[in-house]
């Protein structure tokens, strides 16, 4: 039996480990395989959830929401079709951007179970 | 997928290390090819205690394989949680953006699983794929605290064992194991206080053990400012050239494809014995929990039902 695989990636050059280190926590507790990639480029997103053969990408977003879109952009350009999700600081108007393009956004206060229910949802998985 | 991956494809090549990885039939279907297709592609195992560098090591070892226009692959291990069975996979957090995206590079991060035989199969069988898709060098990277991945450091084709200034004395390396392992020692982080006498205790253990006809080298480095890692890449690269000379080379490997097959019975076995367990042997592993029967008769118990399963 093979867990599923999340690739976690940075999206801001903050120094701010604590959220995704606690989602990624939360989702190796539910079972998932996680990978973190740390603070990388579009291109390389696109490049790790190829080469490691991920079910779905996990963006940590930190405000800015323009660099979602890009590799939102940068991920079709490669032809990679994973799911991605979305957790961090997303300003209200974002969200609604964001879900728009298939992205689920979970903006802060979002609950951790919500967070690995709509991971096991997306990769099509049970607990 | 298959004829895709072999011809260079890497996102046929990622889907390809996934079967592998999941074992089972599809497995088993591909594994011939792999064998048709080998190229003898050179395995660096490398290991070593949490927090000694392998990492960062690494991502230098790629930097040294890129300057010498060198592909390179990477398997790098982590421990999956023996609770929920899930995984961090932490180690692309050391490795540069540049060459996370280089095309000369692929890393895949891999969970122990923690099952019996898990890794031991799954690590083989990928550097198998990766062999045959035409990547020369696979560099295993595996925390080396328990037997299993102490094991898969040695069945590699040069062992890589990384410790720190001040790493325990020589009772606690000789208890480690990790030194019978080592074709090359490596002492990181050799900018802190304590190196050279660490440096002095690893030759002095080595003098003890049976005269070999390759003796370890030590390299001191410090992977996070790239120095030594040069010195490194040369000592791996005259390992390969010694294996080669004297035959060690194929000899590493016939031992290592022997391992492989026994693992693979071992561990066909475990899956039904304990598929026994939760069918015509519930019982008896519920006497044996609950502290009625003992377990050594409990197993001869167990065996013959095992036996009656091989013989249908």
């Amino acid at each position: 039996m093979t867990a599923a695989r999340i690739l976690v990636a940075k999206t801001s050059l903050d120094g701010h480990w604590r959220g995704i280190n606690v989602v990624s926590r939360a989702l190796r507790d539910g079972g998932f395989e996680v990978i973190l990639a740390g603070m990388v480029t579009a291109d390389t997103i696109a490049r790790v959830a190829a080469d490691e053969d991920v079910d779905l990408i996990g963006l940590n977003v930190g405000g800015r929401v323009e660099v979602v879109e890009r590799i939102l952009d940068t991920l079709a350009e490669h032809g990679v079709k994973t799911p991605v999700f979305a957790g961090g600081t997303i300003p209200h108007y974002a969200v609604e951007k964001l879900e728009k393009r298939g992205v689920r956004c979970f903006p802060p206060g979002s609950s951790l179970d919500d967070i690995v229910a709509c991971a096991r949802e997306l990769t099509g998985t049970v607990a | 997928m298959f004829n895709a991956a072999l011809s260079g494809d890497r996102r046929s090549l990622a889907q390809l290390l996934s079967v592998v990885e999941a074992g089972g039939d599809d497995f088993e279907f591909v594994a011939p090819k792999l064998l048709a297709s080998a190229k003898g592609i050179h395995t660096i195992g490398l290991t070593g205690a949490p927090g000694a560098g392998k990492s960062t090591l690494t991502d230098a070892m790629i930097g040294e394989a890129l300057r010498a226009q060198r592909k390179i692959a990477v398997i790098a291990v982590d421990p999956s949680s023996p609770f929920t069975g899930g995984a961090i996979l932490g180690d692309r957090v050391r490795l540069s953006d540049e060459h996370a995206r280089d095309e000369s590079v692929f890393v895949r991060s891999l969970a122990s699983r923690g099952q019996l035989g898990g890794l031991s199969l799954a690590v083989p069988g990928m550097i198998s794929a990766l062999d045959a898709a035409g990547w020369p060098i696979a560099l295993v990277e595996t925390v080396g605290v328990g037997q299993s991945e102490v094991a898969i450091a040695a069945s590699a084709d040069t062992t890589v064992v990384v410790v720190n200034p001040g790493w325990g004395d020589e009772v606690q390396a000789n208890k480690a194991g990790l030194l019978e392992v080592a074709d090359i020692l490596v002492v990181n982080k050799s900018d802190r206080p304590g190196a050279d006498a660490t440096v002095r205790d690893l030759e002095r253990m080595l003098h003890l053990g049976a005269a070999r006809s390759w003796n370890p080298p030590i390299v001191k480095t410090i992977a996070a400012e790239g120095k030594g890692a040069d010195v490194l890449w040369q000592a791996i690269n005259d390992h390969r050239a010694f294996m080669e000379a004297s035959g060690e080379w194929e000899e590493r490997r016939r031992t290592r494809r022997l391992v492989e097959l026994r693992e693979r019975v071992t561990s066909a076995l475990q899956r039904i014995s304990t598929d026994i367990e939760k069918n015509e042997g519930q019982d008896i592993a519920m006497r044996v929990a609950n502290g009625e029967l003992d377990p050594a008769t409990g197993a001869a118990q167990l065996r013959a039902m095992l036996g009656k399963r091989l013989g249908d």
